[in-house]
């Protein structure tokens, strides 16, 4: 077992030798690569990644180019997840038959995939990775939206936005059902570690990032990544995007250990109204005209009630 | 293979990122790596920028946000020490200069063809907080 990374602030953090180079086609300003690189800057070992089909994959690996300094594998769109955790149990099997050359070097098997291919797409195969047991772990880069391909709706675009495929007009305001909550979905497959991060807390990411890497056994991390083309704001206020996501509680943070052992990892000090996270965005624009003011007090309404739900679960420990 | 077009490519053909083989790649700094041009790091987005961050040096305080929040690995830091930008690989999105807490900001965007040294000379004053 090698050592976890010491990142005790962000000067020391700085140090660290990236492995996701620039030059990749991702938008200005996405919030994509900067989780890539706060997972792959939280260790210092091997790793073997895969992405599923999505902005990640596209724009990182355009041929000839690859924008990855590591062990790097995408098949399709929906077994990103199966790819790596078909490397681990090979590799598992080659050390125990005792046929590794480097058998004292600890990779670690990431795979990264959208929202689409981890909410509906890759969403059973990601389930098998979870109940086999592998000892990987998923990220899902969470921006609401299939945005490579336009923008059309996936299971994780909540209420309200418009999208391609759900356009906000005359007859309707976008998007009527609300995003499934995955990462409850996935802590019931009784994994050892589920978690909600956001790219603006570095330290809370890259702790729970070190925790997830550490344990044995499937991890599930879903991160918010605002998305600058289909949410519909200036490239440059992607953080500021990112800070109201979680100061609004609309992206609480929080882990999931063992499916039931809840904590809430991040309060904000001053919340933030959900009006103020849906006015930064054009995608919801038009639930600021009269006749859907409605929906606004519903965010609202929902955000306080799912954060009382995670309060309540926190307090009782089940 | 930099002189085939688009849809050409050898079959079974097989992308090295370094020359040579570097063991421990979390230890190597980009400046000791050794990319092929198939690395993206040989490559370049200068063009994508309409404006570019200027880094002043004297006002940094080294707090590195610039360098966590950065999407295109851009933010040269060594030695715990902000040192510049990467202008090869920045989009000009702006990221650095929204986060940059010191006053003035030590990191602003200008136009692409704006000159580094004038603009430092007349870099905006310390802003008073109104109160």
């Amino acid at each position: 077992m090698s050592e976890m990374k010491k990142i005790k602030n962000l000067k020391e953090f700085s140090t660290s030798a990236d492995r996701f180079e620039g030059a990749n086609l991702l938008c200005p300003g996405c919030a994509h690569s900067i989780i890539v690189r706060e997972v792959l800057n939280a260790t210092n070992d091997d790793l073997v990644l895969s992405a599923s089909t999505g902005c990640l994959e596209v724009c990182t690996a355009v041929y000839p180019y690859t924008s990855w300094d590591a062990s790097w594998i995408h098949i399709g769109f929906e077994n990103g997840s199966t790819a790596v955790a078909g490397a681990e149990a090979m590799y598992n099997a080659l050390k125990n038959k005792g046929r590794l050359k480097q058998p004292d070097r600890n990779p670690k098997f990431v795979s990264f995939a959208g929202d689409g291919a981890s909410y509906d797409i890759g969403f059973q195969w990601i389930s098998g990775c979870m109940e086999r047991g592998h000892n990987i772990m998923h990220v899902v880069l969470d921006n609401e939206v299939y945005a490579n391909t336009g923008g059309q709706r996936s299971s994780s675009t909540p209420i309200g936005s418009s999208a391609t495929t759900s356009p906000a007009g005359r007859v309707s305001y976008g998007e009527k059902k609300n995003k499934k909550d995955m990462v409850a979905i996935m802590a019931s497959h009784g994994i050892p570690y589920s978690a909600q991060v956001a790219p603006n807390k570095w330290k809370d990411m890259v702790k729970k990032i070190q925790h997830g890497m550490a344990v044995d056994g499937p991890v599930f991390i879903n991160a918010v990544s605002p998305c600058t083309t289909e949410w519909k704001f200036d490239p440059k206020d992607t953080m500021m995007l990112t800070d109201l996501s979680t100061d609004s509680l609309v992206f609480p943070l929080y882990e999931i250990i063992d499916g039931h052992e809840l904590n809430i990892t991040y309060r904000p000090k001053n919340v933030v109204p959900v009006e103020e996270y849906l006015a930064a965005q054009g995608r919801f624009k038009h639930l600021f005209k009269d006749e859907y003011k409605y929906l606004i007090k519903e965010w609202q309404e929902r955000v306080d009630a799912n954060w009382a739900y995670l309060n309540r679960r926190e307090e009782a420990r089940v | 293979m930099a002189n085939t077009g688009w849809d050409e490519f050898e079959i079974g053909a097989m992308l090295r990122t370094f020359e040579g083989s570097i063991d421990d790649i979390a230890g190597t700094l980009q400046e000791d790596r050794k990319y092929t041009e198939n690395s993206s790091f040989s490559a370049s987005v200068a063009d994508w920028r309409i404006e570019k961050p200027i880094f002043a040096k004297d006002y940094c305080i080294d707090c590195q946000f610039c360098w966590i929040y950065c999407p295109d690995i851009s933010i040269i830091s060594r030695d715990k020490k902000m040192i510049g930008i990467d202008m090869d690989h920045c989009k000009g999105c702006g990221i650095c200069v929204e986060v940059c807490p010191t006053n003035p900001k030590s990191l602003l965007m200008f136009p692409e063809q704006a000159d580094e040294e004038t603009e430092i000379a007349q870099w905006p004053a310390k802003e008073t907080k109104e109160k």
